[in-house]
């Protein structure tokens, strides 16, 4: 995957979860728990939707990676072999 | 001949008053106990509500956009057998504009809270319309006057305003709860802004966006113009009431209940490495969050210490049949609500991960249901995620406990004499001292503890 089309995925599945918040002035690197507010509920919702759309396993213990949107994109970019 | 009245019900402690939002069954309609059959909103969100009978739908007393009293009749439910026919058939007007008589208390299935002064039904506003039929085809159609333009003589609505506003409600966006507010107060068409939300939900940034984009003001917005002005009230801020409502609601809760507090810190080792075990092997549709574990075993300890599980009423204490366990759901840009997850002790582990996640999603989205807001039994606040270690609540009346979780932190732990690092967490009861002693409080914290302890048991 290019990381337009994951930048793309993370956008889409942050937007799902949290209709409110506005994309353009998100932090890349900022821990999006704290700058977007997910709570554990959130968080599994949207990494059910980067695992469903990207086709990638995404297991507990990748969470960390993807705490920023910059981590997601990398994630979803070079996934693990 | 007696026929019951479905009255706007109270949903949950703060409630006054709701305004009808939207139908969603039309006179000649069977329904039955649980159907849901209307929209209302209230201070803090939009609430499906449930009919408590069955029959079919005889008369719809209230209007969409109406706001009434709590009790105040919005329909008339008939036999099912004796009324199906005369009122399939019956000419009259199926939405009459209705003087309404006092409010009296609606039929509610638990003890119902003390209520203020319940204040008069605010003055209604008319649409205005080109015959008495156009009313009867917009109420057929489910289509709500009070957001059709006019296009007849002196902007009255026509039968092919109604039938061109139903046309579109078929296609109608996707609107997040507030857009549609804003846009509502704004005089912006909906149809007429592109979303930029997840596919194309219009959000309030857009209705903003278009009415700020507006050179000049039409029709529609001069038209809501001269009726903001000419309204008594201004429509309060969703916010402020919602603030308002849980003002008055803690006030309550302080000025009436005794509150006595107890904590204790529990070892989350054991739970959370069951967890991480059993979450290793699954997809993440199917995984589990800490907070799972602990609202199970806050459900099986109210269910096994039911002197905590209930309502105070009338300088008593009434036990409740059922652990509806109240899970405190933070809203986006500030607020909470306190749906209740249905029969929790009663529900496995997965079936209640997977309606803790309904009900946050339903909740942030402004589709609860009436019974979900009022049937809450005990309630639990789960701070932890906010990475706060303790929190001490306030009780919910007439609810007489509250469980608290702070976040799962490492923490050195002397086990068996040797000293360890340990996730624990830290759980706190606030309980009514009217209700319980904290011998009983004790005895409740001590059994979580012990749950948490047997994660495969839960």
């Amino acid at each position: 995957m290019t990381p337009d089309q994951a930048r793309g995925i993370v956008s889409d599945a942050l937007h799902q979860v949290a209709p409110d918040i506005d994309l353009d002035k998100l932090e890349v690197d900022a821990d999006f728990r704290d700058s977007v507010q997910l709570d554990s509920i959130d968080f599994l919702n949207f990494v059910e939707i980067l695992s469903d759309r990207s086709g990638l396993r995404i297991d507990e213990d990748d969470y960390p990676k993807l705490a920023t949107f910059d981590g997601c994109v990398e994630f979803l970019s070079h996934p693990k072999v | 001949m007696a026929m019951p009245e479905f009255r706007m019900p109270s949903l949950g402690a703060d409630m006054d008053a709701g305004t009808l939002q939207e139908w969603l069954v039309k006179p000649g309609d069977e329904v039955r106990h649980g159907d849901i059959i209307a929209v209302v909103e209230t201070d803090k969100a939009a609430i499906e509500v449930e009919c408590f009978a069955d029959g079919v739908v005889e008369n719809l007393l209230a209007e969409p956009g109406q706001r009434l009293p709590v009790g105040a009749p919005l329909a008339v439910i008939g036999a099912a057998a004796a009324a199906m026919a005369p009122s399939a058939e019956s000419p009259a007007p199926a939405v009459r504009p209705s003087r309404l008589p006092p409010p009296t208390p609606p039929p509610t299935p638990r003890p119902a809270p003390p209520r203020p002064p319940q204040p008069p039904p605010s003055a209604v506003e008319e649409p205005h319309v080109s015959s008495p039929l156009v009313r009867h085809l917009a109420a057929e159609k489910g289509v709500d006057l009070t957001s059709v333009r006019g296009t007849g003589k002196s902007g009255a609505i026509t039968r092919a305003d109604v039938e061109d506003a139903a046309r579109r409600a078929t296609t109608r966006p996707r609107v997040s709860p507030l857009a549609r507010r804003l846009a509502a107060e704004l005089g912006v068409e909906l149809h007429e802004i592109a979303g930029t939300g997840a596919h194309g939900t219009i959000r309030a940034e857009d209705v903003r966006h278009a009415a700020e984009g507006a050179a000049k003001p039409r029709p529609a917005e001069r038209a809501a113009g001269a009726r903001a002005a000419a309204a008594p009230a201004p429509r309060i801020d969703r916010q402020a009431a919602m603030r308002q409502a849980i003002a008055r609601l803690m006030a309550r809760s302080k000025r009436e209940i005794p509150h006595y507090y107890l904590s204790t810190t529990i070892d989350m080792a054991a739970a959370l490495a069951w967890l991480r075990a059993r979450n290793r092997e699954l997809p993440v549709s199917g995984r589990l969050v800490g907070a799972a574990l602990l609202l199970r075993a806050t459900a099986l300890a109210a269910r096994d210490v039911p002197e905590l599980n209930g309502y105070w009423v009338d300088d008593a204490f009434a036990p409740a049949d059922a652990v509806h366990l109240g899970l405190a759901i933070s809203l986006r840009g500030g607020g909470l609500v306190t749906p209740a997850l249905h029969d929790a002790a009663n529900l496995s582990l997965s079936e209640l991960m997977g309606r803790m996640r309904d009900l946050v999603g339903r909740a942030r989205a402004g589709r609860l249901r009436g019974s979900e807001l009022t049937d809450a039994t005990i309630t639990v606040t789960n701070l932890g995620d906010q990475g706060i270690e303790s929190v001490t609540g306030v009780i919910f009346p007439p609810q007489v406990a509250l469980v608290g979780f702070g976040k799962v932190i490492e923490r050195p732990w002397a086990v068996n004499g040797l000293l360890g690092v340990r996730p624990v967490v830290t759980a706190t009861l606030s309980a009514d001292h009217r209700a319980t002693d904290g011998y009983t409080g004790a005895r409740f914290l001590e059994l979580i503890t012990r749950l948490l302890q047997e994660p495969e048991e839960l």
